[in-house]
């Protein structure tokens, strides 16, 4: 039984992870149509820019800042201005593939300027065990539970409480009332690609230590943020973190209780059922269509 | 399209094919065998790009397809079995996995159904790798044998590629014959508008299985080459990636278009060999040129073809439009 | 005589709002009965129910004196009953010509022989003749996309008989056209209907068309039927002047 709470654990802690990813992914969508093959690399990269900042010498806060900084210029407003905004008008597909091509671009980079080798992290939250009524339970999965909690709560507080919070849902669910009422809806959608730029650091910096810096660990954390929204509801902030848990927990029990092989089958059955039976997603509302 | 233009273009394909048959005469055995893989992945490319190019169905299980197609010709093959043989299997076994995999497009569309066939995707990857009693797991399969066909042998990398390029022309013909046909009007139709489509009596739900299930038929020929092509199979090369390989292809190339799977397949296999100069840093230009071109021209690089010719036919017209009126001003 | 068209207590309600509230009447054949009412009288809402788009609530379709309630559109249509839409629905990449020839192709021969057959599904010429028809000639192998507003309202209505249909829906298909063209497809269909002795529905809100284009009118209001009967009688009703023409 206590075998099952552990998994239970790890398991939301990866998932609070996989939910921070799949919320800036659902954001993207929202505000601006994009489907971003690449969110699993967008993860990858901050670490690895951290990591850079380090060999330069600096201490690890310092590297961690800077490291939020740069990926909130690259991943954020380049990838906006440089990628985003010129293919916009065009259409759902070819934005996409851009993205796709986006994923070998960057998984290509880090192997030439970096290494083709994992790289060890150091973590943000203290490692080792802690005992909860009489049960050991990792601190990092602790750890990292708690800083990607605040991180959501933060993030849904902005948009539900704040005056500014409003504007970007505005801005994302109706542009053109939105830009009526005064909505500044271009700085809004600017604005949900920098959170997505600062969520994907911060997930950067909470997987890494858990799995190394490696170039090709985003196709993983890509796919799993990719299932966590859509099994949540691709068009809300709330269903991604539910998903995003979900998926971390069915992850984790199916690690330890369907054969290792066919493991990663199991969320991918969960996807099609949840695809096929209840599109919107599990928290999700039916997107309007029209005839 | 005036006639002068018309010649031309047969003229310049009569040249290519030319090209493509005499040229790789003397080339090196690396050579051979990238241009056969080009071969094998523009017919792949094909398939696809009927399913989301002519029909309108994002499919991110292509990929899945040729694993299917180098699984069956690999197992079987290496059983014994002639090449054509497995071909036959093979043809029949994607129809119906295809077809299968049709249904989720009846219900859910767009981003949906990518996520489903993306799904898919990585469901045949974990079985090409686990079931190692069929597949070998990822220790794979080797020394896959190459045909004989009309009793020459193709054990050369020459003749293969021939095999390769025979194919292509086959099945390029084929496609070309479905397109023109009503059924490619009717896939059409179903792209630009599926509730229109209905409404003239088209069945949008049997042409949509349809799509599925010969785009995925072409995958299987692909990977029916592929296996002894490479003559070795393993699990790596059908993972999702090939998948988003196929579908850049597709979109590079220029989505809806007859010859885009062949200039796609191009930019994804020749060019990172062009680039090779590069050395380690071929992939990532790589990925530069296919982001720039699609910032430049999303339609692909038919598109901007297709542009240049319907702007001149534009500006033709309203030349015809302006003559007639200055006729109809001085009669008047 | 059974009619071509016979519709019998139809009800479509979505959650709580009635959209068709219990609406009959029949139609025969040769007739071109035209269906007026304001904005959100349920006349687009009845159209779809006839056509398989939205399944009835209540009530029946007859074709022909067969019950076709909740048929697939696309069975429907190779059943005989044809349509255009409110807002213009031609295929724009393909030719006029191939937009014509798509709109008759399902109507003959199997799946296979659409796929082993002539590419042209042997329609070139019948395809040719609707476009001399509707005097599309010069443009028949331009895409459609090209044409102007009008010339493709004029090809939309085109495609509707291609197929050789019994009932033919046409919903507003004066919308925005400009007044030339709209003499011309009021010639046309007026012409078809009595060549080829088509029964068509009409939803129009140009009432000029309307009462000059029709044999009888009805008209809906609230998704109930509030007056059917000959254009004169109709103009002189006045339940419908308050509640319609009045204003």
């Amino acid at each position: 039984m206590s075998n099952l709470l552990d998994l239970i654990v790890a398991g939301l802690a990866t998932g609070a992870i996989y939910a921070l990813v799949a919320v800036g992914f659902t954001l993207l969508w929202q505000t601006s149509q994009t489907i971003n093959f690449a969110q699993g690399e967008f993860v990858m990269l901050p670490a690895f820019l951290m990591l850079a900042v380090m060999h330069l010498g600096a201490p690890f806060w310092l590297a961690v800042l800077v490291g939020v900084l740069l990926s909130t210029l690259l991943l954020g407003l380049a990838f906006k201005m440089l990628l985003v905004d010129p293919m916009l008008r065009h259409g759902v597909l070819p934005l996409a593939i851009a993205t796709m091509a986006l994923a070998i671009g960057i998984k290509e980079a880090v192997k030439q300027f970096f290494s083709a080798e994992a790289s060890p992290f150091p973590s943000i939250v203290p490692v080792g065990d802690v005992s909860i009524l009489g049960r050991a339970i990792s601190l990092q999965s602790l750890g990292v539970l708690a800083v990607a909690i605040l991180a959501v709560v933060g993030l849904t507080t902005l948009l539900n409480r704040t005056s500014l919070g409003h504007q970007m849902q505005a801005a994302a669910q109706n542009p053109t009332v939105a830009r009526i009422i005064g909505v500044p809806v271009e700085r809004m959608i600017l604005l949900t690609f920098l959170i997505n730029a600062v969520l994907v650091a911060l997930a950067s910096l909470l997987i890494t230590p858990i799995y190394l810096a490696k170039f090709s660990s985003g196709e993983v954390l890509g796919q799993a943020a990719f299932i966590a929204a859509i099994v949540g509801g691709f068009n809300q902030v709330r269903g991604a973190i539910a998903g995003g848990l979900l998926i971390g927990v069915v992850d984790n029990l199916a690690a330890a209780y369907v054969s290792t092989q066919y493991r990663a089958a199991v969320p991918m059955v969960l996807l099609i059922l949840v695809i096929l039976f209840r599109p919107q997603g599990l928290l999700g509302r039916a997107e309007e269509r029209t005839v | 399209m005036s006639k002068n233009s018309r010649l031309l273009l047969a003229a310049l394909a009569v040249v290519v094919i030319a090209g493509l048959i005499v040229i790789p005469m003397n080339f090196n055995r690396y050579g051979l065998y990238i241009l056969s893989q080009w071969a094998v992945m523009t017919i792949a490319a094909m398939g696809l790009n009927l399913t989301l190019g002519y029909a309108g169905q994002v499919s991110l299980a292509q990929g899945a397809f040729v694993g299917i197609g180098a699984y069956g010709a690999a197992i079987l093959t290496s059983h014994g079995w002639p090449l054509i043989a497995a071909l036959g299997l093979v043809i029949v076994i994607c129809f119906i996995v295809g077809w299968l995999l049709g249904y989720p497009a009846l219900r859910v569309q767009h981003h949906y159904l990518a996520f489903v066939t993306l799904a898919f995707s990585t469901l045949a990857f974990l079985v090409f790798r686990n079931e190692s009693w069929m597949t070998n797991g990822i220790y794979g399969i080797s020394n896959i044998p190459r045909p004989e066909i009309f009793g020459f042998p193709t054990r050369k990398p020459l003749p293969f590629y021939y095999l390769c390029l025979g194919s292509l022309a086959l099945v390029t013909l084929a496609m070309w014959w479905l397109i023109r046909s009503p059924w490619g009007r009717a896939f059409m139709a179903l792209r630009e508008n599926p509730i229109r489509a209905q409404s003239l009596g088209i069945d949008t739900r049997r042409y949509t299985l349809m799509a599925f299930a010969i785009g995925s038929v072409l995958g299987g020929i692909a990977g029916v080459l592929y296996a002894p092509l490479t003559q070795y199979v393993d699990p790596v090369p059908f993972n999702l990636q090939l998948s988003l390989d196929l579908l850049m292809m597709v979109i590079v190339g220029g989505a809806g278009f007859m010859l885009g799977p062949f200039l796609g397949a191009m930019i994804a296999v020749l060019l990172p060999e062009w680039l090779r100069v590069a050395e380690g840093y071929y992939l990532m230009l790589y990925a530069l040129a296919v982001i720039a071109l699609l910032i430049y021209s999303p339609t692909g690089i038919l598109g901007i073809l297709d542009r240049y010719l319907s702007s001149r036919r534009t500006q033709a017209a309203s030349a015809l439009r302006a003559a007639a009126q200055s006729k109809l001003e001085a009669a008047q | 005589m059974t009619a071509v068209l016979d519709v019998r207590d139809v009800k479509k309600s979505f959650g709580g709002i009635t959209a068709v509230d219990g609406v009959s009447f029949d139609v025969q054949e040769g007739e071109i009965l035209g269906l007026i009412g304001p904005n959100g009288c349920g006349k687009s809402t009845l159209f779809n129910c006839i056509l398989g788009q939205l399944v009835p609530s209540a009530g029946e379709v007859r074709v022909d004196g067969k019950l076709v309630t909740g048929q697939r559109p696309a069975e429907l249509n190779r059943l005989g009953v044809s349509r255009t839409f409110q807002l213009l629905q031609v295929f724009p990449k393909l030719s006029v010509r191939d937009n014509l020839i798509l709109a008759g192709q399902e109507h003959r021969g199997s799946m296979m022989s659409r796929l082993f057959g002539p590419s042209d599904a042997g329609l070139t010429e019948t395809a040719d003749q609707m476009i001399g028809f509707f005097k599309l000639e010069h443009l028949a192998d331009e895409p459609a996309g090209g044409l102007s507003y009008g010339q493709q309202k004029l090809l939309d209505a085109a495609m509707a008989f291609m197929g050789g249909p019994r009932l033919v829906l046409l919903d507003e298909p004066a919308g925005g056209v400009n007044p030339t063209m709209l003499g011309d497809l009021k010639e046309r269909l007026i012409a078809i209907n009595r060549e080829r002795r088509a029964t068509f529905v009409v939803i129009e809100h140009n009432m000029e068309f309307v009462m000059s284009l029709c044999s009888r009118v009805m008209v809906m209001a609230e998704g109930k039927v509030l007056a059917i009967g000959k254009p004169d009688e109709i103009r002189a009703n006045p339940a419908v002047v308050e509640a319609y023409l009045g204003h």
